[in-house]
């Protein structure tokens, strides 16, 4: 098929998974921090609350897009534009799978394979940070100007010891293509061990992934590093003016921005789409297992039912996942999904880490924060670097 | 054709630089002075890499990347004397910062 | 493709920076030096040097200019006044500023021949390894030396824009 024709389509297909990701990310948080806080969560729009996002689409699109009249309106209108484009961009070379072959032609499951691929993904996330500095000033607003200059001095403070956190696995990979990045971790110790980053001598990447995950909380403004937009501190911060659409913008900014930077989490350290343990062991066969575990427990819980309603809505669900399950038993399907499910489940369960922490952690202040990326990340980055460097040199 | 000429790029360096020699000596602010010269060395890195594109050699973009560090540094050293002076002076026109006395 | 993509982006260049030297408010001009910088990081991807656009990108564009933003916002010091504004210097000014750059231009097009033509992939060399390998061996000196000169700026900057100590 024609190469510009091909990539149109993959670029529609990830765009529209991305979008409906982001706003099923947004029910599965207050689900989770509902139940984190023994309470329901959204559970009335819908079966279990599964139209909430719907919802909410409808109320900020029909809801008065007003300009205040004392905001600066090429800046107030640029700046919400500007964020979720940088989101958005950084997607587009993450490896979310291995080679399939459809129709005859042969194709990766991503999007744009760059030789910089890496140094992509860093710049566009320092783009990010005007989004946000210009969302602060546009508002002519004291506490959104604070509010986004706090935020996008954290914001760059942070981006140093996440590219020293960076630095380290591109050690051990020897090249800045994340495809490339993925394919040097396949292969397996002992036959059962992964070769992933955090497992790969001569220096596992642990404090790297440890550092690079706290800076990625710090650079997405998630709890315990959202002072900026908290809504007992500054109003709402730097948002504060913004109303409708582009307040959904924002939104939708903060969570791609979490998407990103856990596929890019899982991309460098754990491996991206490779399994867990080889073919050989049957790992081919986790998806199926999976899903017919979860649609198990779909239909027990639909067969003695806590509400009424349940009676019907879960067992629905449980046919949804044996038919996933079986989906994943056909052999042509098996071999171009069993990568992208790795892919989900190992960035589902970081995300689903994010989420967990900011149900469970108080936040800091402003300058404990500051000086955490100062005088403790930016070091022990630096240190984690050269130890690395220090053990490929003498190993390889 | 299949190209766009060499030419073209250092015409369009030469444009930027000297955008960037007028912002200088034309504008009062002391910050957007600042940014002209900024400008200025964006224009000569374009230069560098042309150059480097032409002799097939990465000399000029090491050139480029040294030019890049220094003007980031000058750019916080240059800032941070940017807030002194009107820590002090309580204006950013540098008509009014031209006398020594105070 | 290659004449039309540098066409977009010198256009852009060259209105940002126009849009850098005429605009009031300091913003204004921040924000056009970042189209700027941005519009170059893609030339300098068209000339093959991919290490050095994705170098401007993340350093100029992304930290240098957000100092600059911060600055402008933490002063506020709000826009430009105009006075005493020659009108002799802008009718002589301007189009000597053309005819200038006119001959300039005619000179650079008999100084390089136009079969040395630009075209995207060209120039191979331009790669995260190449670079590293020419700073970490012919370069290194200057290299060592520029670190050096990095962290004698921090030291400045630190130390000039720190609260007086009453």
């Amino acid at each position: 098929m024609n190469f510009f024709l091909l990539s149109l389509i993959k670029a529609a297909v990830v765009a529209f998974v991305l979008l409906t990701t982001l706003a099923y990310l947004q029910w599965v948080e207050r689900k989770v921090i509902a139940h984190i806080q023994v309470r329901l969560g959204p559970s009335r729009v819908g079966p279990h609350g599964l139209l909430q996002p719907l919802a909410d689409v409808i109320k900020l699109i029909s809801k008065e897009d007003l300009i205040p009249p004392y905001v600066n309106k090429f800046l107030y209108l640029f700046a919400p534009f500007l964020a979720i484009t940088m989101s958005l961009l950084s997607i587009s070379v993450i490896p979310f799978g291995g080679e399939i072959h459809i129709f005859g032609d042969s194709t990766w499951m991503q999007l744009a394979d760059l030789n910089i691929g890496v140094l992509v993904i860093l710049a566009i996330s320092s783009m990010g940070v005007y989004g946000i500095a210009l969302a602060g000033w546009a508002s002519n607003n004291k506490y959104s100007l604070l509010g986004g200059l706090r935020s996008s001095a954290q914001m760059i403070s942070y981006e140093l010891p996440l590219s020293m956190a960076v630095a380290a696995p591109l050690l051990l990979a020897n090249t800045l293509s994340l495809r490339h990045i993925v394919l040097q971790q396949s292969g397996y110790y002992l036959g059962f061990i992964p070769r992933w980053s955090i497992f790969q001598g001569p220096m596992p990447q642990i404090f790297s992934f440890v550092i690079f995950l706290i800076a990625a909380f710090a650079e997405t403004n998630r709890i315990p590093f959202d002072l900026p937009e908290a809504e007992n501190e500054l109003v709402a911060g730097y948002h504060t003016e913004y109303s409708s659409m582009k307040f959904a913008a924002f939104f939708m900014a903060e969570y791609a921005n979490m998407v990103t930077v856990c596929a890019m989490t899982t991309t460098l350290f754990l491996g991206g789409w490779l399994p867990l343990w080889p073919a050989s062991g049957g790992s081919s066969f986790v998806p199926t297992a999976i899903f017919l575990f979860a649609g198990a427990i779909s239909l027990y819980h639909g067969l003695n039912p806590a509400r009424k309603k349940d009676r019907i809505t879960l067992p629905a669900v449980a046919v949804v996942f044996f038919l996933i399950a079986v989906l994943f038993l056909i052999p042509a399907a098996q071999a171009a999904l069993t990568p992208l499910f790795w892919f989900a489940a190992k960035t589902g369960a970081l995300l689903f880490i994010f989420i967990w922490i900011r149900g469970t952690l108080p936040r800091f202040r402003y300058d404990q924060l500051m000086a955490f990326a100062w005088k403790f990340m930016f070091p022990a980055a630096i240190l984690n670097l050269l130890v690395t460097g220090l053990l490929v040199a003498l190993f390889s | 054709m299949p190209g766009v000429p060499i030419s073209w790029y250092l015409i369009l360096s030469a444009v930027l630089f000297a955008l960037g020699v007028s912002g200088f000596l034309l504008r009062r602010n002391i910050i957007t002075v600042f940014m002209s010269i900024e400008l200025m060395l964006n224009a000569v890195n374009l230069a560098f890499i042309t150059f480097s594109y032409q002799f097939k050699q990465v000399d000029g973009q090491i050139f480029s990347f040294f030019v890049m560090v220094v003007a980031a540094a000058e750019a916080a050293v240059g800032l941070a004397i940017i807030l002194t002076v009107f820590k002090n002076r309580r204006t950013l026109n540098i008509d009014d910062v031209s006398t020594l006395k105070n | 493709m290659d004449v039309i993509l540098f066409l977009i982006f010198a256009v852009i260049a060259v209105v940002c920076g126009i849009n850098v030297v005429v605009q009031s408010h300091p913003i204004s001009s921040a924000i056009s030096l970042v189209g700027v910088m941005g519009s170059l990081a893609v030339l300098y991807l068209l000339l093959g040097a991919e290490f050095l656009a994705a170098a401007q990108v993340i350093v100029y564009a992304g930290a240098v200019m957000v100092l600059f933003i911060f600055v402008i916002m933490l002063l506020n010091a709000g826009g430009e006044i105009r006075h005493g504004r020659s009108i002799m210097a802008q009718v002589l000014g301007i189009p000597l500023l053309f005819a200038f750059l006119g001959l300039m231009a005619f000179f650079v097009q008999r100084l390089f021949p136009s079969t040395a033509l630009v075209h995207f992939g060209a120039f191979q060399h331009g790669g995260a390894q190449d670079v590293g390998r020419a700073l970490f061996t012919r370069f290194l000196l200057p290299f060592e030396v520029i670190s050096v000169l990095i962290l004698i700026a921090i030291l400045g900057a630190v130390v000039l824009a720190r609260k007086e100590l009453e």
